[in-house]
């Protein structure tokens, strides 16, 4: 079915459909409208689950992780402080091997206080063990997260899964939507590792310098095992929705001589930005990373790398920019743009792309800037 | 005014009054195999609770001494389901493991056990939380009275001129009330109790099962090692906790308080608190002065429970 | 694609009117995206909102910057807002006002939606609503259909007072 919806909704909508058990958040700018949308889904009886109003996002992960453990469907949202503040938590939940869905509105962090959107709220989880998905319409926010269900529950991943979508210019900005009826496109969670007292076991306890590692390289093997799940679900919701997605979205690639990357909303108007420098007569292409963790082989060889970065790492760098220096072993045109929703437009986007100067850094706005 | 068992009723769990502790099942939900230290008396009260509990049960444990005691992977001294987390977290893992539990119409106990640390200090704003949404799960805080695991570190529960490796001249603060901030919530049962009366443990693990909503159970654990007296005298240090009127034994049921019996005489006669003091390290050198404030705390404590029970 | 921006203060609906008239563009086949004001909002603050219509998916999320039209919710704004700001030469002002009103370079025009809304007995918490009739004006303007915005409406309200707003709107839009 058609309609108009923001970015939250598109999210509310598909857990929705998902049909979590439990659900247990903490509201926070932008991402507020999320879980007033399934708070009242849940009062109103459209969704049979339990909301838990948490007191804070440490709990909220804690109270999923709690539920998730019984092997029950689990889903929560948050955005910038909220996720720092369940930092451990997110930890744990990928630790403990629980398929949690979350959608992280991303926002830039504080101080001083600034709700526009940035990615160094979920770039800093990087490390994790979550899988994180970056989407850049109502519609892949949709999308994403009913197959973000699918995924993380799948038993060769069972980890945790971030969609993430921009504060305001994805969270709250109004574009059609077309909503699906998911039927058995998400089966009914199987958590081979769940709770059962008739089988009493104990969970997470002390775990020695003989052990600990095996349990650290097994999220990683699930990772990559991730890939070939992330690939097949996908395929498999083109088939049955008609909407394809891959770990990345290109626009004019094939010939293209320079490719500007980027994550987000950014990705999209990055296309609008790539026509008008095909029209100036500079071969470009857009490359929108939509997975980020597991991390995609990227198609850049023989070809010019421009990258957007919408978050920072202190002392290092961009930290998309650093993601693709290691895995392509090539320098890349580093931007840093967008940092608390700072305005970029297509124009912007054309320009970094034709005053690149591969191996340097440049931070949009700051004067003075080499 | 409305009844406060309509807020939370009753489960039609039943339970029987014990008469003699041989009644208390044989069962054993602990092993003998944990790697508790000599003489500790969380890992005892532990074995009460689980038998009181009964196998449909899964605790919540966050840091503290019981992560260790359980012992070291792939082995475990628990025959009943744990379920570990981090330090600030049981109360609300709990509550969305009860959500879950409930949602799926099952009636597992879900049962935090949890130190003083992870109670009145970190893990105090989980709980609040999880007590004001009333979640249906027992709140038990096992309490030593510092943070025994790291290698006992002042916490909120250590009394006031107690020496603990973080206030090496004794502690200058008084022990937080966390049972004053558990009745701020309104629980329908809450109780106090300690390892040295573990029938009475029992009794109100198996009661505080039996309420639908938020529960909570203080014992207090007496710590060879951090409280620094001989592991043999482990139920004796509780008793003089008790009888010295330092600890007081009771339970609240929708606000109804009653004093237990060996606190009732404790409160006609205690011990000289010297008594109890004086066998423990952790009181060695404390002054006149502080001996003093502590048995004006007792009194006024002892005061305010009496004119509690008579009003309630 | 078409650009359009919506001035009004907080409250006045002026973020529905954006989803209203994107869920009227989707019912005439087209693309739309409607834009907030990306920030913290104040009651009877100056806001503004955004719409963006096109046969293809829209693809930019940056500002309007240089609106096809502008559309005026509360005449009162003009006093502390330059509404004329980065109009495309030769754009068009929809002003809710019972007077005619001129800017040079501007095809400017006014209908009094406020007191349709009144007439209409459109109020809430003693404010006329203003999101529902401002449709009918530009369906008037041809910015979407009559029948689309109706449609619209209809998805949105329950109360038929709504459409006869718009519907009065549309009538008494002087182009």
């Amino acid at each position: 079915m058609k309609k108009i919806a923001t970015g939250n909704k598109a999210v509310a909508e598909a857990v929705k459909q998902a049909k979590p058990s439990v659900v247990a958040a903490y509201p926070i700018t932008p991402q507020t409208e999320i879980v007033e949308t399934i708070a009242d889904y849940v009062t109103s009886g459209q969704l049979e689950s339990r909301y838990i109003p948490v007191e804070s996002e440490h709990s909220a992960m804690a109270a999923c992780i709690g539920a998730s453990i019984t092997g029950v469907r689990t889903f929560t949202a948050t955005s910038s402080h909220g996720l720092l503040y369940m930092h451990e938590m997110t930890n744990w939940a990928a630790g403990a091997r629980l398929p949690v869905v979350m959608a992280n509105v991303n926002r830039s962090i504080g101080p001083g206080w600034n709700i526009w959107a940035e990615h160094t709220d979920a770039l800093q989880e990087r490390d994790t063990g979550w899988l994180q998905v970056y989407v850049a319409t109502v519609q892949e926010a949709y999308d994403a997260t009913l197959m973000a269900f699918r995924i993380a529950e799948h038993n060769d991943v069972l980890l945790p899964v971030m969609v993430n979508l921009d504060g305001f210019s994805l969270s709250h900005i109004m574009q059609p939507l077309d909503t699906v009826e998911p039927g058995d496109f998400i089966p009914p969670i199987h958590l081979p590792h769940a709770i059962d007292p008739k089988n009493p076991t104990s969970y997470g306890g002390l775990t020695g310098p003989n052990d600990h590692f095996r349990f650290r390289w097994d999220i990683e093997r699930s990772m990559r095992d991730s890939v070939k799940v992330i690939e097949a679900t996908q395929k498999e919701f083109a088939k049955r929705f008609g909407r394809s997605y891959g770990f990345t979205e290109d626009y004019r690639c094939e010939d293209a001589d320079v490719i500007l990357v980027s994550m987000g909303t950014f990705g999209k108007e990055a296309e609008v930005a790539i026509d008008i420098l095909r029209k100036e007569g500079i071969k470009a292409g857009s490359m929108r990373l939509r997975w980020f963790r597991p991390f995609p082989k990227l198609e850049l060889a023989g070809k010019e790398v421009v990258v957007i970065d919408r978050d920072y790492s202190f002392g290092s760098g961009g930290i998309l920019a650093k993601e693709i220096t290691a895995q392509t072993k090539r320098e890349v045109y580093s931007v840093i743009a967008g940092i608390g929703g700072q305005e970029v437009t297509y124009d912007d986007l054309a320009d970094f792309v034709r005053k690149r100067r591969i191996g340097t850094e440049f931070w949009f706005g700051v004067t003075g800037n080499v | 005014m409305i009844d406060p068992r309509s807020l939370f009723a009753i489960t039609c769990k039943s339970f029987q009054e014990l008469n003699t502790i041989a009644e208390i099942p044989k069962e054993e939900y602990i092993k003998k195999c944990t790697s508790a230290c000599a003489g500790c008396s969380s890992s005892l009260n532990l074995r009460y609770v689980t038998k009181a509990a009964g196998p449909d049960t899964v605790l919540v444990v966050p840091a503290c001494c019981t992560s260790v005691i359980q012992g070291i992977y792939p082995n475990t001294a628990m025959n009943i389901s744990v379920y570990n987390i981090a330090f600030g977290a049981a109360a609300a893992c709990a509550s969305g493991m009860s959500n879950a539990f409930r949602q799926a119409g099952k009636k597992t106990n879900v049962i935090v056990y949890a130190g003083d640390g992870g109670t009145l200090d970190i893990g105090i704003q989980a709980m609040s939380g999880a007590f004001e949404r009333g979640t249906d799960f027992l709140y038990i805080c096992y309490d030593n009275e510092a943070y025994g695991n790291t290698g006992m570190q002042r916490s909120g529960g250590t009394p006031l001129g107690a020496r603990t490796t973080t206030t090496p001249t004794g502690k200058t603060d008084a022990k937080k009330d966390i049972d004053a901030i558990i009745a701020a919530h309104n629980p329908p049962y809450m109780a106090t109790a300690c390892s040295a009366y573990p029938q009475d443990v029992f009794k109100k693990v198996q009661k505080a099962l039996t309420f639908r909503g938020p529960t909570f159970i203080h014992i207090l654990a007496p710590c060879p090692p951090g409280w620094r007296y001989p592991t043999e005298k482990t139920i004796e240090m509780g008793k003089l906790a008790v009888k010295s009127g330092i600890w007081v034994l009771y339970e609240r049921e929708y606000g109804k308080l009653t004093v237990g019996a060996p606190s009732k005489a404790a409160m006609k006669k205690p011990i000289p608190l010297e008594d109890y003091l004086a066998p423990q390290g952790r009181f060695k050198g404390i002054d006149a002065k502080t001996v003093e404030i502590l048995k004006q705390q007792i009194q006024k404590n002892f005061a305010r429970l009496a004119a509690e029970e008579a009003a309630s | 694609m078409f650009e359009i921006r919506i001035h009004s203060r907080g409250g006045q609906g002026g973020v529905t009117a954006a989803r209203l008239l994107a869920m009227a563009a989707l019912h005439d086949g087209k693309y739309a995206t409607a834009c907030p004001f990306y920030g913290a909002e104040r009651r009877g603050a100056p806001v503004v909102s955004f719409v963006r219509i096109d046969d293809h998916p829209i693809k930019v999320y940056s500002q309007i910057r240089q609106p096809d039209l502008v559309v005026v919710l509360d005449a009162s704004v003009m006093d502390v807002v330059d509404v004329l700001n980065g109009l495309k030469k030769g754009g068009r002002v929809l002003i809710n006002s019972a007077h005619k009103q001129e800017f040079a370079g501007f095809a400017t025009s006014h209908v009094d939606l406020t007191g349709i809304a009144l007439r209409e007995n459109l109020v809430v918490a003693g404010s006329p609503i203003l999101n529902t009739p401002v449709l009918g004006a530009l369906a008037k303007m041809g910015i979407c259909s009559a029948e689309s915005v109706k449609k619209a409406i209809r998805e949105m309200f329950s109360d038929e007072k709504n459409v006869q707003a718009a519907e009065a709107a549309y009538k008494e839009m002087s182009l």
